[in-house]
């Protein structure tokens, strides 16, 4: 979902409110009701079992763009969680009302049915494959953050633990395929052009959202022959 | 010219939560205890004090660290902070021209049982956006500044692994103790926009 959701490498925002190891993180929830943000999202997820935490994501996606950049980071999930309770039958609307004595603010209704994963039982790829993200618009929920479609990397790792595909899992749908993810590096010029500083950006994505990157000319390691280093030192199996 | 405005909410967030939790209540669909014993595990249990006892034995302990990079999952049960937003833990290790960080540019998402959870600067539109970006900028704004000649590789935490930076060992840190070293594995150094210092 191209929503506004999906900030990284957007322009235009000032300086991060924060220096280095100044604030005390505690107390965690700052305001009395900070933490039913959490609470109860996951009562929702684990006690009433009636929607994933990939739901959650979605439904805050889906909090009208003007809804979403006025209120706090927790009253998000509270908005987020009441509306999944609204759709999944749990609770009504009017119910909200009443309780608030007001109209209860919600997510706007899903525009997309989800998907299941494209090309399920494809071959793992192996690390140092070079990959390319699938230049795929998709209208549902999605863990593919836009600044890296259709971009080149190189898989660091791949998970040794399988989860459900987030296009499904994230509608609602019990029958997601589960797939590893890959960290896929990308250096900071593949995304950014000439504006890049030299660094690098790593994208945990799931099996289905990556193709075999296309041979390019004078690059002569696509033999086809397992990595001979296949345990990168920065992460671990 | 004709505007669409955002309407100004009549009611507090404040009062927008506790409409939702009164709603439930009514219902008889919160047990008893769930909100508290939820609230105690994810604002008093996970706490970054778990990923610097990590981060001090891997420091002290070769054995430990070789557990960690090989199958980091055991290690960090091993440890006891394996928990709900924490349960595929992946250490991102610095070396002299790496410097990890960490950011979540969807939402959040961040190892809750190691770093505790995510905190305000973190979850900010600002730091979503521009860390992918502008890494080493950041960085500088936030007070670290970085040789020339290490760069900033930014993880974005996109699906289920859960990240923590296992900083490098601080000079002057030879002859402190695992308890010592702990105190300079703040959640800051943990997320990877701070460095470890010896004061």
């Amino acid at each position: 979902m191209d929503g506004f959701h999906d900030l990284g490498g957007r322009q235009g925002f000032g300086t991060v409110e924060h220096t280095i190891n100044t604030e005390s993180y505690k107390p965690v929830f700052k305001e009395d009701w900070e933490h039913l943000g959490y609470s109860l999202l996951f009562l929702g997820v684990e006690h009433l079992k009636k929607f994933s935490v990939d739901e959650v994501r979605h439904a805050v996606e889906r909090i009208e763009h003007r809804l979403q950049s006025a209120t706090p980071y927790f009253e998000r999930y509270v908005i987020a969680t009441a509306s999944l309770l609204v759709e999944h039958g749990v609770l009504t609307k009017q119910e909200l009302n009443d309780a608030l004595g007001a109209e209860f603010p919600l997510s706007s209704p899903a525009r997309s049915k989800g998907r299941a994963a494209p090309q399920p039982n494809r071959p793992h790829f192996e690390v140092d494959d070079k990959v390319t993200v699938r230049d795929e618009c998709v209208t549902g929920h999605i863990r593919v953050p836009a600044y890296c479609r259709g971009k080149t990397g190189v898989i660091l790792h791949r998970t040794s633990a399988k989860w459900p595909f987030p296009d499904s899992i994230g509608h609602g749908h019990k029958d997601a395929v589960l797939q590893p993810t890959y960290h896929v590096q990308f250096t900071a010029q593949e995304l950014w052009g000439s504006e890049a500083d030299g660094g690098h950006v790593v994208v945990d994505l799931f099996e289905s959202y990556l193709d075999k990157a296309e041979q390019e000319t004078g690059v002569s390691d696509e033999t086809g022959a397992p990595a001979a280093n296949s345990q990168p030192q920065s992460v671990p199996a | 010219m004709n505007v669409k405005e955002f309407p100004p909410l009549p009611t507090s967030s404040r009062e927008r939560a506790f409409a939702l939790f009164d709603a439930l209540k009514k219902k008889d669909l919160i047990p008893d205890g769930f909100i508290e014993e939820m609230t105690d595990l994810v604002a008093n249990q996970y706490d970054p004090s778990n990923g610097a006892r990590i981060v001090a034995r891997a420091w002290t302990d070769p054995a430990f660290y070789e557990r960690l990079m090989s199958d980091s999952i055991a290690a960090v049960v091993e440890m006891g902070y394996i928990g709900a937003q924490g349960e595929y833990p992946v250490p991102v290790v610095d070396t002299p021209t790496v410097k990890n960080v960490i950011v979540c540019s969807l939402c959040s998402c961040t190892n809750w049982p190691v770093l505790g959870l995510a905190p305000e600067w973190y979850k900010s539109f600002e730091f979503r956006a521009r860390l992918v970006r502008e890494g080493r900028e950041v960085l500088q704004e936030l007070g670290t500044e970085l040789p020339p000649d290490m760069n900033v590789q930014v993880w974005d935490t996109t699906a289920e692994s859960r990240y923590f930076v296992l900083p490098m060992r601080p000079a002057g840190s030879e002859g402190m103790t695992e308890e010592e070293l702990r105190k300079l594995v703040t959640k800051d150094v943990l997320i990877g926009v701070a460095l470890p210092n010896v004061a």
